[in-house]
């Protein structure tokens, strides 16, 4: 008797418990939201969106930032999109289970571990110095392409891993080769799991700042790219660069630009979202 | 049919082919180092049904599944002896094993349809082979489907996903999504296991009218579903063929005391 009591009583001290924890990310969550919004929202404007930047705080704009933002995140889609499925597809339907496989497999989790300022390091040496691509939009995209690469392999395989067996075998069975059941069965009935994968990939990327800043992507451009050789600015750094200001206008332009971003990711992540809640009615 | 390089059929081979569609010769699986067919030998008439009887984990399912490859997908997988359709060893290095498997069909235990539409479902086999032709697909698909007894069933409802249908109706999918490809063998993985006993029912008719036109190869778990609808029946016990006769004669009057007990009921 006296057991059963206790054993309710921790039960309900654990439920209590858990609803704080839970709890506390959301409410930091909302109180950086709301302070941001406090500081930033009158900020936004049309004109904020497509003023050029500026020495005056009220007369700059995240114009240049957001379209290099937008180039990056294109740019690095085109490049991490193929080559992170193709190989998520050779690993998991091609490769036979041996020693070397284990290897490979272990050291692409680990990759998605590897701090992304390293990934700056590598980017600055292979692409802006050894393939001569400068400080551009396109280096920029190969290292966060690079950085995002690992995330892209891992949730594509885990994607095509949730397809049954049993679709498989009735493709193999019906004289399909290898790949024609890559193409005609497991790549549509994962293609929301991979999508979303992706797209929490991307906006990830669209966030860093650090891997950026070492390539040499600067904080004061004067236009928006025009070529995927241009030099470029990310929303990020020119967060960053606001914030180091004294004055308190660039405070504000700061803190209006976070929310873009923040919105950017937010919707992205809404998308992720949706596309994993239909596809996962597909096999129920 | 399914070699690449197509050599000269003797007259032995010939008058071979009408007698038997299937041969297994001194035939030995290991799965790593366990020994899982322990060299089996049999030959399977063409237009019949032969059912393979066994308890749990004796190999009848590992044995079906070497007569269209299926096995060749599992890592540890090694195997001796030959396996013949129409005389052609179908483990010969010319063998394309895509090909092959559009000459031997293969319905599987639980129901598993793409999850694409029903029209799609059917239409898989033909589409892979690079097959375009509109109107050709859609008098295959209605065939096929008719065959099986479903045409009526789904014809309004040919782009619904074909998840949506019943269990027994997505089995006999399965089945039309194999005719479609017009094989000659159809292998059958305990295929009425996952159903009720109406579908049960259909899919037994079904299998006995195909005789017509294939030979069939059934593993079932269900002793009266083998006497019902087999003309012959192997019985297999840890990885051995045990007894293989008409299904008549096994089931009445079994050589062997293991598939006597087996067959009344006393173990398995």
């Amino acid at each position: 008797m006296n057991n059963i009591r206790k054993n309710r009583i921790k039960d309900q001290a654990f439920k209590y418990w858990g609803i704080a924890c839970t709890l506390l990310g959301l409410v930091l969550l909302a109180i950086f939201i709301g302070n941001i919004l406090i500081d930033g929202i009158m900020r936004i404007d049309w004109d904020f969106i497509v003023n050029l930047p500026s020495r005056k705080a009220e007369r700059s704009g995240i114009y240049t930032a957001l379209m290099g933002s937008i180039w990056v995140l294109l740019l690095t889609t085109l490049i991490a999109l193929p080559v992170g499925i193709a190989a998520a597809i050779y690993l998991e339907e091609y490769n036979k289970k041996n020693k070397l496989s284990t290897i490979l497999e272990v050291n692409i989790s680990n990759l998605a571990g590897v701090p992304s300022v390293i990934y700056g390091l590598l980017g600055l040496e292979v692409f802006v110095r050894i393939m001569e691509m400068g400080s551009s939009v396109l280096a920029g995209s190969f290292t966060l392409a690079l950085l995002i690469l690992p995330i892209v392999i891992v949730s594509t395989r885990e994607a095509l891993k949730a397809v049954p067996k049993s679709v498989r075998d009735a493709s193999f069975a019906m004289g399909a080769s290898k790949w024609q059941t890559v193409y005609h069965q497991l790549l549509p009935a994962s293609f929301g799991g991979i999508l979303t994968g992706v797209i929490l990939a991307l906006s990830r990327a669209v966030g860093e700042t650090a891997p950026l800043i070492v390539i040499g992507a600067l904080a004061y451009v004067p236009f928006a790219p025009s070529s995927a050789m241009d030099e470029f600015s990310v929303l990020p750094i020119q967060i960053f660069n606001w914030i180091t200001r004294p004055q308190h206008g660039f405070v504000e332009n700061a803190a209006a630009a976070i929310i873009i971003l923040l919105l950017i990711t937010f919707v992205m992540n809404g998308i992720a979202v949706y596309f994993r809640n239909k596809w996962q009615k597909k096999f129920k | 049919m399914i070699k690449k390089k197509k050599k000269q059929d003797s007259i032995i081979d010939s008058s071979l082919k009408r007698k038997y569609k299937l041969q297994a010769k001194n035939v030995k699986v290991w799965y790593g180092d366990f020994l899982a067919i322990k060299g089996v030998s049999m030959d399977i008439k063409p237009n019949k049904i032969t059912a393979f009887i066994g308890p749990s984990g004796c190999g009848k399912s590992t044995f079906l599944r070497l007569f269209n490859r299926m096995n060749d997908y599992v890592d540890s997988f090694r195997m001796e002896g030959e396996i013949n359709i129409d005389g052609d060893n179908i483990y010969d290095k010319d063998i394309n094993v895509e090909l092959l498997r559009k000459q031997v069909g293969m319905v599987f235990q639980k129901p598993n349809p793409f999850p694409k539409s029903i029209y799609e479902n059917v239409a898989y086999g033909l589409k892979i082979q690079g097959i375009k032709d509109k109107k050709f697909l859609q008098e295959r698909v209605e065939e096929s489907l008719k065959q099986v007894g479903l045409w009526n069933e789904v014809e309004d409802d040919l782009n619904k996903s074909a998840l949506a249908l019943s269990g027994g109706q997505q089995q006999r999918l399965c089945i039309a999504r194999t005719l479609a490809v017009e094989p000659s063998i159809i292998l059958m993985d305990e295929p009425t296991s996952a159903l009720d006993p109406i579908s049960t029912a259909k899919i037994e008719d079904l299998i006995y009218q195909l005789k017509e036109k294939y030979t069939i190869v059934i593993v079932t778990h269900n002793m009266q579903q083998a006497s019902r609808i087999s003309d012959s029946t192997a019985f297999f016990y840890m990885g051995d063929l045990i007894e293989y006769d008409k299904t008549n004669k096994l089931f009445t009057n079994p050589e062997k005391e293991q598939t006597e007990n087996y067959i009344t009921g006393r173990f398995g």
